[in-house]
């Protein structure tokens, strides 16, 4: 509507060009509504309604988010979800600097250790979580094994419900590589004359780190926490692979990805399933929106 | 007593460059033996799994749960990657996937080009709050619209096909039209400028000039398609009911849940043939995978 009205006022050459520019963008215009706007809508209306699937939706006012603070099994995932996000995350962001500053030493043999590194963030996840399966076995596999070579007994890992989580946390170091590529990208962007500066003003490595490089980078650590933060809220295929969707043992890998899953597709219940999915969404944004506060302090934006 | 003194201060001049010129090599040979100490054993904890992985694949049954466990098999069974084929569905899995991830590439390099075009090269009133738009629906989690999308393609008719996998790739993925976007602003404007003098009109610019020239963009979208459309587990897991259906992601899973771990060695050697193809495709594409993923992190 807004289009129709501001074009009265364009003049004849905007109103081409706004056409033209239309018709191109045309493709995502029709998957965006198709395909994001309404069934947002949708999920907005079904999450307050009682829906088994093969009925028609029945508005229930806030019914179904009042149940879900009292339904035990949704704050295990809640509970579970942020136990892994909040280790997931951080360790990711850490051990993919310190990989790409690694590498931004002048290595040699660059494309080795790239590959190295890389290839394991573009292994399909069902074949990563099919080997961590294996590597996870306390009496076979391969995990426990390092371990007793340092004398160390392992535990159960993923047949444990205290050490299910970080069997999980160590499995998604494996994928760190996607990150290590762009922080090494904004490593090798960082001007030369910056850190040279710091040397000559006497300031060590770790100084020179503190106050130039991570500084210069921090617009792709916020990307990097932000899109890793979306991604751990939504954890989903690992789990669902290793525990047969199930989120065992003792609901300890139930993820709120995996609830809402079971809960549309094992038990029907989309109207519930879509609050959830709700809740989910509004952690995310919340959190989005508390990366950006917080980071406009922190972040340093060069001159552009 | 007697050495002249223009004789000493060279000497000990010299002795003090020598002191330097040592104990630089010395912390650098400290600095490279820390940071190759480093890579070495970071890297370890990389490739183990590939190992794992490999050595897992070419196991008798027998071998699997041994401790200490068995590096290298004996004898070293090829035939796992023969049961394949053989106990499960592998080669239909291989198919079927490519059937869902060729159409994809092709329609996600087709409809994120033009896409793109229209928010780099066309100037048009209200774009960049448009563009605002694209970009936030890259915090839109999948989980928030999958269930009215599934409610949608059921029905359709389209549940148990692999339209709900492909038809997405066929309108724009933000991600990809914001990566096809920086690489269009930083083709020179001359060129467009040059065609519409001609008489060119943008569909012509678009597909005479500016694809041409997008070719390294386009083969980084290209690519990042095949590979998500690969490895995707979740669609495949809501929308294909049919066993005969399924694509290699869900067709291994399938093996593991439904033969478990006495048969895990041929599953593994399924896993090893599943990636190889992505294996593949990075050593032959690995400069455009590392240009791609590092435009995604820059400018952000």
């Amino acid at each position: 509507m807004t289009v129709i009205q501001r074009s009265r006022r364009l003049s004849r050459e905007e109103r081409h060009s706004l056409r033209i520019g239309l018709l191109f963008i045309s493709p995502w215009v029709i998957g965006f509504l198709a395909f994001r706007l309404i069934p947002f809508i949708m999920s907005f209306y079904y999450s307050f309604t009682f829906y088994p699937v093969l009925e028609t939706p029945k508005w229930i006012g806030l019914d179904n988010f009042v149940q879900l603070f009292k339904d035990p099994r949704f704050l295990t995932s809640l509970y579970n979800t942020a136990y892994y996000s909040f280790f997931a995350v951080p360790l990711a962001t850490f051990a993919g600097i310190l990989l790409a500053m690694l590498l931004n030493m002048k290595v040699r043999g660059m494309s080795i250790w790239r590959t190295i590194f890389y290839l394991p963030s573009i292994t399909p996840v069902v074949a990563t979580s099919l080997v961590w399966l294996w590597m996870f076995n306390p009496r076979a596999g391969v995990i426990n094994f390092v371990l007793s070579l340092v004398g160390i007994r392992g535990p159960g890992w993923l047949g444990s419900p205290v050490w299910a989580k970080p069997a999980l946390i160590l499995m998604s170091l494996w994928g760190v590589g996607g990150a290590v590529v762009i922080y090494l990208a904004a490593l090798q962007d960082v001007p030369r004359e910056l850190v040279e500066a710091a040397q000559l003003d006497g300031a060590n490595v770790p100084r020179q780190i503190w106050h130039v490089t991570l500084p210069m980078i921090s617009p792709v650590i916020l990307f990097n926490v932000i899109t890793g933060l979306i991604g751990a809220f939504q954890f989903f295929t690992e789990v669902h692979v290793m525990t047969g969707g199930s989120g065992s043992p003792a609901d300890s890998t139930m993820m709120m990805s995996i609830y809402l899953w079971q809960t549309a597709f094992r038990f029907f219940k989309m109207g519930y399933a879509s609050a959830q999915a709700w809740v989910l969404f509004v952690i995310i944004v919340i959190f989005t929106v508390i990366m950006f506060r917080v980071s406009g302090k922190l972040v340093y934006y060069g001159g552009k | 007593m007697s050495t002249p003194s223009a004789y000493v201060v060279p000497a000990s001049e010299g002795s003090l460059r020598h002191q330097h010129s040592l104990r630089f090599r010395a912390t650098a040979a400290l600095s490279a033996l820390l940071k190759y100490g480093a890579l070495v054993l970071l890297s370890g904890f990389f490739i183990l799994p590939w190992v794992w992985m490999l050595s897992t694949s070419l196991k008798n049954p027998n071998e699997l749960a041994i401790w200490p466990p068995i590096w290298i098999p004996n004898p070293i069974r090829w035939d796992n990657y023969i049961s394949a084929f053989k106990q499960a569905l592998f080669a239909t899995y291989v198919l079927n996937t490519l059937i869902v991830a060729l159409p994809s590439v092709i329609g996600a390099v087709l409809s994120n080009t033009l896409v793109a075009y229209g928010f780099a090269r066309v100037r048009w009133p209200g774009r960049d709050a448009v563009f605002a738009v694209v970009l936030a629906t890259m915090i839109l989690p999948g989980f928030v619209t999958f269930i009215p999308l599934y409610i949608i393609f059921s029905r359709i008719g389209w549940v148990n096909t692999y339209l709900p996998l492909v038809a997405p790739a066929w309108l724009g993925n933000a991600f990809y039209i914001f990566l096809l976007r920086q690489f269009f602003m930083g083709l020179p404007q001359e060129l467009s400028d040059a065609a519409r003098v001609d008489g060119a009109s943008d569909l012509g610019i678009f597909w005479r000039i500016i694809l041409p020239l997008a070719k390294p963009a386009i083969a980084v979208v290209a690519l990042f398609q095949f590979i998500s459309s690969w490895n995707d587990y979740f669609g495949p897991l809501i929308y294909l009911s049919d066993k005969a259906r399924y694509t290699i992601s869900l067709g291994i899973a399938n093996m593991q849940s439904t033969y478990g771990f006495m048969n895990f060695a041929w599953i593994m050697a399924a896993t090893v043939m599943s990636v190889l193809p992505i294996v593949i495709l990075f050593f032959f594409a690995q400069r455009t995978f590392i240009e791609g993923i590092a435009l995604t992190g820059l400018k952000g």
